[in-house]
């Protein structure tokens, strides 16, 4: 089970948290700090992988992160998750991303966190993994924008017939 | 309206969207908070507005500052608004906001059931879709039980993008609604094979999920799995797969066997690093549950182990660093878990293990440390910790730190401080950690050396006077406040100087460094801790200076204490201000009797008298409750539900399991009364927990139980050593210990080969081997000090229970179901429908507490299924070695007994077939399909596997034949040998008669098993009524005349008797026989021998050790007109059926004269009514339990029933052991149980002659038998 993901640059700015347990904000906010403070001190070229971290985990659980320019991609997983595959899910995260936004970067997250939100959803639901495959992720999203933009100009003609 | 739309929409325009809030907050990096609480306002605004654009623009903007940390819940009704619009572009926004805010307690969820059913079968899939998705982020117990029907539905919904979906919110419904696990499971396994390999992902997914937390609950599933392993090829799922057998391997060794090849295969072709890891990670677990106990494959294991080393040592120069440091990480994950089955053969990479904890990469410096946990020896124990150490300098984070320091603390305390060889050094090292700044476990530190000093006495001298510096350089831990932490070693430095403080060299410094001032700034607790502690130091000192003819010193020390104790009084912590005050007094007094030279030091010290034992952490746990208190009983009856719910049972008779069908009271005399209290009595004087009623059985207690007959781990010692510069606190003492120690372990070593030089006779050849490799054996290091670990203290008759560590509230623990049982018909899931009010009170406890009622017996019962058939299995063994025997035997006896041979083999025969006939019980199906799939056969390929199905499924039966026959045709064979013995010895005069009655028995006995394996009931009431027939029925007893002859008469009450009634429950089958034996003639009757021939289904229990026919002794012997009772232990296999047992009581009677062997046969005559046991049942559990669905109905009219209704219910309850749940006029319910827990209800109305009885039990077969029992009892009357 993955209990938490979160996206934050290189400033520990949030750019986006998804939680599948419940936490209070204040705790989710302390949450993202002290993981940021956690991974932000470590080495370029040390391991993905990150024990500890009181406030969410415990000892069945790991930090699982990758780093991308300017964004941190950390996912925490308890012992069901194969270490290895979830670095795979984050890589193809981000891959998704880079099609959904043509070459993503971090302004895309920024302005557009609703639609990494729903992204995301096509990949993991309630902490379990949904689908790994990019392009099934991909066609999803598309059809379910391509639904939205129908309603919005659909909207649109409502309103100035 | 067509206005206010416009404005509304032109509004919108203006209005903020989510991308103008984000550029406004960077806009405002100044006063970012501030330009937040106005956006709000404008949010609040906004969602006051019609339109629901508006809204949804509104909540999208409250989703992102919900990450930013603030508190959006205010608007949950807004977020439900959003979520029902019809519109997937704002559903979809207020399904994210709800699966981000939402949780349990937000009340607004229930209002959300409807709107998330509608959009769960909306044509539209993304609808599903996004409702789907934002409920696994916040469904509740409500939801799920709501909801679970519907999202089972969409299992198998024609879109796969909502199947998978569906299936993997499935696990969520399970986790809060337990219940739909077992309906819903079926289509779950089916998921595992759907055409889509999303689905099939999801479904894997799922199955993993629970298996990881209940793996014994899927192992029947192996074989799909195993299929799935080797035909899958998505990456994801075969990881899945594949650590899944990683977690059902230790379960079932001949799992791993088979899971070897197609995992080598794996390894071999897989490019994915993920899929290969896993896969060696399965291997790794496989070869460890292989070679458990197979030394032969632990050489596998070292060669794991030393593939492991090469993926921690050497980096691929073409992968990035941090590929190559994953690795390494993953490598030394894969290490601890050989460690915790094979810890040798890691232990020989000690120093890979060592290398790695200098790694620049902290996470696999803590892997490592993990790993050091299982390396320590005596012998390295001291260099390790040093090493330790070292790094506790060095690491900068506090994080790793404190790591570190628990780490050391562990290692060290491990298995009661198995690898401590000198304790002094250990006190030394605890005292350094003191110094350590701003860590968390000043508390661990402190624990640690109170356990020490409680529990090693031999250190107690060194370490009163570690801890005497430690309190009187306080100054150095409280000095900032970073060291908040740390000064919790303080309380353990007083205490231990103040309990302890006989051993103290200049107690008075000691008790001024404690009365210092400075303290009062120190933690309530702590300084509570110094004043008590002040005062045990008072008395010694006291003690030491009364020798004294000058008395001012004396004075002095109470002039200290008066003048610093009311600093304390006046302390605002409630426990420091009573114990200063009360001691200050104490001090006060004490004075003035010094003033008048009263020797007192004596009368102070008794204050503090008395040692202290250390008490084991879960000891109050284990506690074991007192016979005969119930902790769930209730001590005052609750006062009564109201009237209408008294009325329901009535109304309707339909079903439901009672759930406060209590444990019966069992009626106890007066001696077993006493007996318990006597035993009560010893319990409470050896348990520390009671609070004893006199001061003399305390002392008792202090010297009984005290600290000498606490079990001492004795650790032998040599020379006792000093370090020989008392070094103050701060300076590295632990160095030096560990140089001493190497150098008296030479010394140790030299004087060993001394001695082995003048014991030649030895063999030297091991030890000559250790001296020259250097290291010595874990034996040949002995401890510096002469130790004893006291050990914890336990309460007697402690409780053995393993299950300490699990977490009562996981929510696994109730997903822990058997999968394997076929569904009942109950179980299904809740359709939607309108509920009462009063259903929806309660309906998750109420749930749960069904559930576990339910679960319970069924868990027993696969359980004891699956035992029977072991032990069938060894029957079955046992039975070929028999029937060989019997063989021979038969040869032998041929000519004699050529009759009774043959009537032998067709009752065997007809035995196969009717069983073949019976449906196998679907559990041993199942476990004989995965037995057969495990056995050595090659490989089913895909054809293969259904066959191979059918196959296992046919030699389910055909195995229960082949034992079935065994306890059968043996006590045909007691029989002949019996008469045989019997002819030729007295009555050789009857021979013949015997032989015509060998024959009648053994066709009867033919019919018999006719009548016991044929489901004919038309058969069966024929017998009955013959039967019934002989019995004359003396008015309400449930005596009824056995057999009867000149000599003895035999009366049988075939129910079970009071005392009984708990064993019965227990085990679930047996029934106890109550016979009188009555002595009819004048002559003495003694050695009865009370014997019945077993039937597949029915056995006498005999003593252990006595064969399958032979007889018991009945316990007594008979003068003239006595008669007495005597009671057998039946076992059942089944109860559905009434039974019938032949039998022979044989005796002597023995005259003035003579003596002559007599014997009497009878017919025991087991109704299906002495299956029941009457139980007590409250009407909202009969309630319950009727409506609970599960149960069939039948029903009996019985004419021309002349008598009132309480007497007839009288009779019911007296002949058919039924209790009266609720009477009212000439109507009632009534309720038994069957010891194999099967619920019978009866519902009896009676108008003028005829009486009507509907019941109801989910036994049918049971039922009929016993309204056939009803019947024949009032045909009588």
């Amino acid at each position: 089970m993955i209990k938490a993901i979160l996206i934050f640059n290189n400033h520990g700015k949030p750019r986006l948290s998804k939680f599948y347990e419940h936490y209070n904000e204040d705790t989710e906010q302390q949450i993202i700090r002290e993981t940021f403070h956690l991974v932000s001190k470590r080495d370029e070229n040390v391991c993905n992988f990150l024990e500890g971290g009181m406030l969410i985990g415990g000892s069945d659980y790991k930090l699982i992160y990758r780093h991308y320019a300017t964004l941190y991609f950390v996912f925490c997983v308890d012992s069901s998750e194969s270490e290895l595959g979830i670095l795979d899910l984050i890589q193809v995260f981000v891959e998704t991303l880079d099609k959904c936004f043509e070459n993503v970067c971090e302004l895309d997250l920024i302005f557009h966190v609703d639609k990494v939100h729903n992204i995301l959803a096509e990949m993991v639901m309630g902490g379990m993994v949904l689908e790994t495959n990019m392009n099934e992720i991909i066609t999803q999203v598309d059809a379910q924008n391509k639904m939205e933009k129908s309603e919005v100009s659909l909207t649109l003609f409502d309103i100035y017939s | 309206m067509a206005l206010k739309i416009v404005k509304g929409s032109i509004d919108r325009m203006f209005d903020k969207n989510l991308q103008d809030l984000v550029r406004g907050i960077r806009n405002h990096k100044e006063d970012e908070a501030k330009y937040i609480s106005t956006c709000i306002d404008e949010i609040k605004q906004e969602l006051k507005q019609d339109n629901i654009a508006v809204k949804a623009n509104a909540v999208c903007k409250l989703t992102y500052l919900q990450m930013l940390g603030y508190d959006v819940s205010w608007a949950a009704f807004n977020i439900v608004e959003v979520m029902s619009s019809s519109k997937f572009t704002y559903k979809r926004i207020g399904y994210l906001a709800a699966s981000q805010c939402f949780h349990e307690s937000t009340d607004v969820i229930m209002l959300t059931t409807n709107q998330i059913r509608k959009d769960l079968s909306s044509p539209n899939q993304y609808d599903t879709g996004v409702a789907l998705t934002g409920l696994s982020c916040f469904v509740t117990p409500d939801l799920a039980r709501d909801l679970a029907n519907d999202i089972m539905t969409l299992m198998s919904h024609t879109k796969p993008y909502i199947r998978k979906k569906a299936v993997l919110i499935m696990y969520k419904v399970f986790l809060k609604y337990p219940e739909s696990l077992r309906p819903a499971f079926p289509r779950l396994k089916e998921k595992l094979e759907d055409p889509d390999p999303g689905v099939q992902s999801a479904a894997v997914n799922v199955i993993c999920e629970l298996a990881r937390r209940n793996p014994k609950n899927y192992l029947s599933l192996a074989p799909l799995f195993f299929k799935l392993m080797t035909s899958s090829t998505n990456n994801w799922v075969l990881i899945k797969i594949i650590k899944l057998f990683g977690a059902l391997t230790p379960l079932e060794p001949r799992l791993g066997k088979k899971l070897i090849e197609p995992l080598t295969n794996l390894i071999h072709s897989t490019s994915a690093m993920s899929l290969l890891y896993e896969c060696v990670n399965t291997v790794i677990a496989v070869l460890i549950s292989l070679s458990s106990g197979m030394p032969n494959h632990s050489a596998s294991i070292q060669l794991c182990v030393q593939k492991l080393r090469i993926l921690i040592e050497d980096s691929d120069q073409n992968c990035e660093p941090s590929v190559n440091a994953c690795m390494k990480y993953l490598g030394l994950l894969a290490m601890s878990k050989i460690l915790k089955t094979h810890p040798k053969s890691v232990q020989s990479h000690k120093d890979l293990i060592l290398q790695c904890l200098d790694d620049k990469d902290e996470s696999i410096r803590l892997r490592a440390l993990d790993l050091l946990y299982g390396m320590v020896s005596k012998k390295n124990l001291m260099e390790i910790v040093k090493k330790l150490m070292l790094h506790v300098d060095k690491a900068e984070g506090t994080t790793y730190r404190d790591e570190l320091l628990t780490k050391i603390i562990d290692i060290c305390s491990q298995s009661n401080y198995q690898y401590i060889t000198n304790f002094e050094w250990y006190i030394s090292i605890l005292v350094e950690l003191t110094r350590l700044e701003g860590t968390r476990h000043g508390h661990l530190i402190a624990s640690q050396m109170l356990d020490v000093a409680i529990r090693v006495k031999a250190i107690r001298v060194f370490a009163v006077a570690q801890m005497a510096t430690l309190l009187d350089n306080a100054h150095l831990l409280t000095g900032n406040v970073q060291r908040k932490g740390i000064c919790e070693v303080l309380y353990a430095a007083a205490w231990i100087c103040g309990e302890f403080s006989e051993h103290l060299d200049n107690p008075t410094q000691t008790l001024e460094a404690m009365l210092r001032p400075k303290v009062a700034t120190l933690p309530g607790h702590i300084q509570a801790v110094y004043v008590q502690n002040a005062a045990k130091l008072f008395a010694t000192v006291l003690k030491s200076q009364e020798g004294n003819t000058d008395s001012t010193a004396a004075q002095e020390t109470s002039q200290l204490m008066i003048d610093r104790l009311p600093l304390f009084v006046q302390s605002a912590n409630l426990e420091v201000q009573e114990r200063a005050s009360c001691i200050l007094q104490l001090v006060k007094y004490i004075q003035k009797l010094q003033q008048k030279d009263v020797e007192i030091a004596e009368e102070v010290i008794a204050l503090f008298a008395g040692e202290l034992n250390p008490v084991a952490p879960k000891a109050q746990k284990k506690v074991p409750v007192p016979e005969g208190l119930d902790l769930d009983a209730w001590i005052n009856e609750p006062p009564s539900e109201s009237e209408s719910e008294d009325e329901q049972p009535r109304a309707i008779f339909a079903k439901e399991e009672p759930k406060h069908s209590r444990p019966r009271h069992t009626e106890v005399d007066e001696k077993e009364l006493a007996k318990r209290r006597e035993a009560r009595k010893q319990e409470q004087a050896n348990n520390p927990f009671y609070i004893k009623s006199s001061p003399s059985s305390q002392k008792v207690y202090q010297e009984a139980p005290g600290v000498e007959h606490i079990p001492v781990v004795q650790i032998d010692l040599s020379v006792p050593l000093k370090v020989p510069v008392f070094c103050p606190t701060g300076l590295p003492m632990s160095d030096q210990y560990v140089k001493l120690e190497e150098e008296r372990r030479q010394k140790d070593r030299a004087d060993k080969k001394k001695k082995e030089k003048k014991k030649r006779k030895e063999k030297r050849s091991g030890r000559g081997k250790r001296h020259d490799s250097g290291p010595e054996s874990e034996e040949d290091i002995t401890p510096a000090h002469m130790v004893d670990i006291v050990t914890e203290e336990m309460p007697e008759n402690a409780l053995p229970s393993d299950d300490d560590d699990k977490d009562p509230n996981d929510p696994h623990k109730a997903l822990d179901i058997d999968l394997d049982k076929p569904l009942a018909d109950s179980e299904k899931l809740p359709v939607r429908s309108h509920r009462a009010a009063e259903v929806l009170k309660s309906p998750a406890q109420d749930g749960d507490a069904e559930s576990a009622a339910s679960q319970e017996p069924k868990k027993k019962s696969s359980k004891e299924k699956r035992e029977k058939k072991k032990d069938k299995d060894r029957d079955r063994k046992k039975s070929k070695e028999d029937k060989k025997k019997k063989k021979k035997h038969k040869h032998e006896e041929k000519g004699e007994d050529l009759l009774g041979g043959q009537a032998e083999e067709p009752v065997v025969q007809s035995e196969a077939t009717s069983e073949v006939a019976a449906p196998p019980t679907s559990t041993t199906a199942e476990v004989s399909d995965l037995d057969f799939w495990l056995s050595n056969a090659p490989v089913p390929s895909n054809t293969q596997e259904a066959a191979t199905v059918v196959a296992a499924a046919e030699a389910a039966p055909t195995s229960e034949v082949a034992s079935g026959t065994a306890p059968d045709s043996e006590p045909d064979e007691p029989k002949d040998t019996e008469t045989e013995e019997t002819k030729s010895s007295k009555h050789k005069k009857k021979k013949q008669k015997k032989e015509k009655e060998e024959k009648e028995k053994k066709k009867k006995k033919k019919h018999h098993h006719h009548h016991h394996h044929s489901d004919g009931g038309g058969e069966e009431s024929v017998q009955n009524g013959t039967v019934e027939e002989e019995e004359p029925l003396p008015p309400m007893s449930n005596y009824c005349l056995l057999a009867e002859n000149s000599y003895i008469k035999m009366m049988m009450e075939d129910a079970d008797k009071v005392n009984d009634i708990q064993g019965n429950l227990q085990d679930g089958s047996q029934v106890v026989v109550s016979v009188i034996f009555e002595n009819k003639c004048d002559s003495f009757l003694k050695s009865m021998e009370f014997n019945v021939l077993d039937s597949l289904n029915s056995k006498l229990q005999r003593p252990e050790g006595s064969g399958p026919h032979d007889g018991l002794t009945v316990p007594f012997q008979l003068p003239p007109g006595v008669s007495n009772e005597a009671r057998f232990v039946f076992t059942m296999q089944s109860i559905i059926t009434p039974q019938k047992l032949k039998g022979t009581l044989t005796f002597i009677v023995k005259n003035e004269d003579s003596s002559t062997h007599e014997k009497l046969d009878f017919k025991l005559h087991f109704t299906c009514t002495s299956y029941l046991i009457s139980t007590p049942c409250y009407s909202d559990a009969f309630a319950k339990l009727l409506e609970s669905g599960d149960l069939k109905c039948s029903s009996v009219k019985l004419e021309g029933v002349v008598m009132p209704f309480h007497h007839l219910l009288a009779r019911i309850c007296f002949r058919h052991h039924f209790s009266v749940v609720e009477r009212i006029d000439s109507c009632a319910s009534m309720y038994s149980r069957s010891i194999q827990d099967h619920h019978v209800c009866l519902l009896v109305k009676t108008s003028g002659q005829t009486v009507s009885i509907d019941a109801k039990c989910d036994e049918p077969t049971l039922l009929g038998n016993v309204l056939d029992e009803i019947k024949q009892t009032f045909s009588q009357c």
